[in-house]
């Protein structure tokens, strides 16, 4: 049988292709979530999250308690911002953010000695809140998705009219190396998740919760089991270790055995996927009516003295951050989220925001030499890790040809979901997912263009 | 004050840390247990076969490379694996000047026409045994046998035959086991065949040291396994069922298998990465193809070997394969187009 399921590929209990980089989380999996020390100024983007900035309801010079509203959402798909630290509003002004872009932002200077009391709002009771109340205190929390997504969350969980919620899925995957902020919240804020799964459930219909755990944090998903409660409706499924196991689609896949259709949405297939450290933030802050005032990164990687897990504030500059943990004298590169999908920032001004998950540092020891670019010898590698089943072999051949329309149209572009895993087998050092990017960007572009016309 | 600048470059930021030279060199490690042997069983004369050819892909890379003004591409080993794999396929008694044209096509006409390295369609140290056969089909069918007692104090005067000129056979001519079973009905013992007792071309005729270098490369990941399987799986059931049906006419499956160039063929000839497809579903069907050829040609055509024919062919469909057998993109119900 293990036979056949060799020859055939079969495998029921997870998606099929992706890759298996090191883990490298010892570094930092069984080190407790540890408060940050506040910055002097935070300094807080209005543009934390996917659409419109929020608005600015303070000015300048103006006192402000931890907890306080800052900035409203901005439309629906928006969030507000709160004060992560009672201080005063210095400076409402442009501030340099992850993606190199300007955006508003909003500098705060913290009382020396500020007590850690949150203001609270109107709590949003779980036994007599509508399902459209639940959704509002999400967005009144200013909560996004903590995995590093950033979007809105109560945008996600509104079910369309048409569209049923079978299944809640809570993403405790957290597949990318390095990364351990999920394992700890798991182990740490348990009561705080199946607080937010109540809420989460009532606010989607659904009629039970799934929570989908890599085997690689077996102890973190004991945890939960053993402290269920028992009228939760909560399955805990530990999922193989597999590189990109958090994503989406392929948490679905490998829990339920459905597939998203191919430029569809998860509640398509009547699921609705939420990270687990945002479900218990929803759990935490919902019956307080409060606002997220701070989040847990793993700051790790072989360019950090002291690695760790630490809840910081949001807005906390980056270099105050590395300058509290320490780095080595030869850093080379650092990056926001893990090694697969994180972003090297270049600008150590720009802020710890909502979707900041992790902060890894690497040394030029680790930073990946310019390598020679050999062509394509259609060693098939990529191919065996795209878990979209595209053929990024094929596709980099028609990106370097700048055949971007074709690639949308006949080979699945869109589908690709940036997981990085086929630039990671490929021998010849092809940078695939970038080429990709752009030609994704372009065919947008192109499309946009089509549609003002 | 942190005040380090920071490099940016773009995700993944960590890689498997493979790369296509280490792959072809490893490619090249697996194949020299073969050469060794070769030169053991067939001698100088097989010495001087496989570095004739090696010297003449290398050479022939080397300058094309010049002329068209391009990076020197001998770094990346591939020409190194033609240069062996041509040398090993050539009866170990082939004159020198021939084999040197035989690399000369096979790295120009198999490999630098298509573009270099990656987009070739045809395996190059097989474009060039095709070209020889056809050109001087007498002496590439002229074996010696295996093991002669004076194989390192003597070379053959067909080595060493003038540009040309028709070379001399010293009328030692070894039939392979396949001719001899073609022609005269006659299957050599597995045994035999196995551990390379038997006349052939200089690097088909010890199974065994061939399948050790395929799983070395399987190990590694570095071949698909699934070429091999298919076709060893395919040769073997094919003529297994013709086996059963008549005995007396048809050789038995394992003779298949063990015979001629088919092991080679299978692990190192068609694993070509290059020119085989990249979809599962296609590689199955390229190596059913070559193994059903390979059957076809031994027993009913009118030669006594089909590996390289079968190769070429699977080669100029590989392309088309993985377009009709792609892979289902997830999340779409049928084949797009
Ligand atoms: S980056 Fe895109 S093409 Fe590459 S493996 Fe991931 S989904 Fe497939
Ligand atoms: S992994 Fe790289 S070399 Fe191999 S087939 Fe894919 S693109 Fe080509």
């Amino acid at each position: 049988m293990q036979l056949l399921n060799l020859l055939f590929n079969r495998h029921h209990d997870t998606f099929q292709h992706g890759i298996h980089p090191p883990e490298h989380k010892e570094d930092t999996r069984d080190m407790a979530i540890r408060q940050f020390s506040f910055a002097p100024v935070v300094v807080l983007p209005l543009v934390q999250h996917i659409g419109a900035p929020s608005q600015a309801v303070v000015r300048e010079g103006q006192e402000v308690s931890r907890g306080q509203l800052l900035a409203t959402a901005g439309g629906y798909v928006s969030v507000p911002v709160h004060a992560p630290v009672s201080g005063t509003i210095r400076k409402i002004a442009n501030v340099p953010s992850a993606s190199g872009k300007m955006v508003p932002g909003i500098f705060l200077e913290a009382f020396p000695f500020s007590g850690q009391e949150v203001m609270e709002g109107t709590p949003v009771d779980l036994d007599t809140a509508s399902p459209e109340e639940i959704l509002k205190g999400v967005q009144d929390a200013g909560i996004v998705g903590l995995g590093g997504a950033a979007f809105p969350t109560h945008v996600k969980l509104k079910v369309p009219d048409d569209k049923h919620c079978e299944v809640l899925l809570l993403n405790g995957v957290e597949c990318e190396p390095f990364l351990t902020t999920d394992h700890r919240v798991m182990l740490e804020q348990a009561e705080d998740i199946y607080m937010g799964v109540r809420y989460l459930l009532k606010a989607t219909g659904a009629k039970r919760a799934i929570i989908g755990i890599e085997a690689n944090k077996q102890n973190a998903a004991d945890h939960l089991n053993a402290h269920l409660p028992k009228d939760l409706p909560l399955e805990v499924k530990v999922v193989p270790v597999k590189y990109p196991q958090g994503s989406e689609k392929m948490l679905i896949t490998s829990t339920l055995g459905l597939e998203v259709p191919s430029g569809g949405l998860p509640i398509d297939v009547g699921v609705v996927v939420v990270n687990v450290a945002t479900t218990a933030e929803i759990g935490r802050l919902l019956p307080h009516g409060q606002g997220i005032q701070e989040r847990v990164v793993t700051i790790t990687g072989p360019g950090v003295k002291k690695k760790g897990n630490y809840l910081i504030p949001i807005g906390t500059p980056l270099r105050y951050v590395l300058e509290e943990v320490g780095v080595e004298d030869n850093i080379s590169e650092v990056y926001l989220g893990g090694p697969m999908m994180g972003m090297a920032v270049s600008n150590l001004d720009i802020s710890i925001t909502k979707g900041t998950s992790g902060i890894l540092v690497f040394t030029d020891k680790e930073v990946k030499k310019q390598q020679k670019v050999y062509p394509c010898i259609k060693c098939g590698a990529c191919v065996e890790a795209c878990p979209m089943f595209l053929n990024p072999s094929q596709l980099g051949i028609l990106a370097k040809n700048e055949a971007y329309q074709e690639m949308a149209d006949h080979h699945n572009l869109m589908d690709c979901f940036e997981c990085g895993s086929c630039s990671y087998e490929c021998p010849s050092h092809i940078p695939l997912v970038q080429q990709f990017r752009i030609a994704k960007s372009m065919v947008r572009k192109r499309k946009s263009k089509a549609h003002a016309n | 004050m942190l005040t380090k600048t920071l490099d940016i470059s773009t995700s993944p930021h960590i890689q498997r840390g493979m790369s296509t030279e280490v792959i072809m060199r490893n490619v090249v490690y697996a194949i020299m247990p073969m050469v060794l042997f070769s030169i053991y069983a067939f001698g100088t004369a097989a010495f001087w076969v496989i570095f004739t050819a090696l010297v003449s892909c290398l050479l022939t890379e080397y300058v094309l490379c010049k002329l068209s003004g391009k990076e020197s591409s001998l770094s990346d080993w591939s020409a190194v694996i033609t240069g062996l794999l041509l040398g090993l396929t050539l009866p170990p008694i082939f004159p020198l000047w021939m084999t040197f044209c035989g690399g000369v096509i096979a790295i120009a006409l198999g490999k630098f026409v298509f573009g270099g390295l990656g987009m070739n369609v045809f395996n190059p140290a097989l474009v060039g045994r095709a070209v020889l056969q056809a050109a001087f089909p007498v002496a590439i069918t002229t074996w010696q046998e295996a093991f002669r007692p004076d194989r390192f104090t003597t070379i053959p005067t067909s080595l060493k035959a003038m540009p040309f000129m028709s070379p001399v056979f010293d009328g030692v001519s070894g039939a392979t086991p396949l001719s001899a079973f073609k022609f005269d009905h006659i299957t050599a013992p597995a045994a035999e065949l196995a551990f390379g007792q038997v006349s052939g071309s200089a690097g088909e005729t010890c199974a065994i040291l061939i399948i050790l270098g395929g799983l070395y490369l399987y190990a590694r990941r570095m071949i698909n396994w699934r070429i091999p399987v298919s076709i060893l799986g395919t040769v073997f059931l094919f003529s297994g069922a013709l086996y059963l049906l008549d005995a007396t006419n048809y050789p038995s499956p394992v003779f298949m298998l063990l015979s001629g160039g088919l092991m080679l063929g299978a692990f190192f000839m068609a694993t070509d990465m290059v020119g085989s497809p990249l979809n599962p579903k296609a590689i199955w069907v390229y190596g059913a193809f070559i193994g059903i050829m390979v059957v076809v040609v031994r027993i009913w055509g009118g030669l006594p070997e089909g590996v390289m024919y079968a190769i070429l062919l699977a080669n100029a469909l590989a392309p088309q394969l993985d377009r009709i057998f792609k892979n289902r993109v997830y999340g779409t119900v049928k084949r797009k187009s």
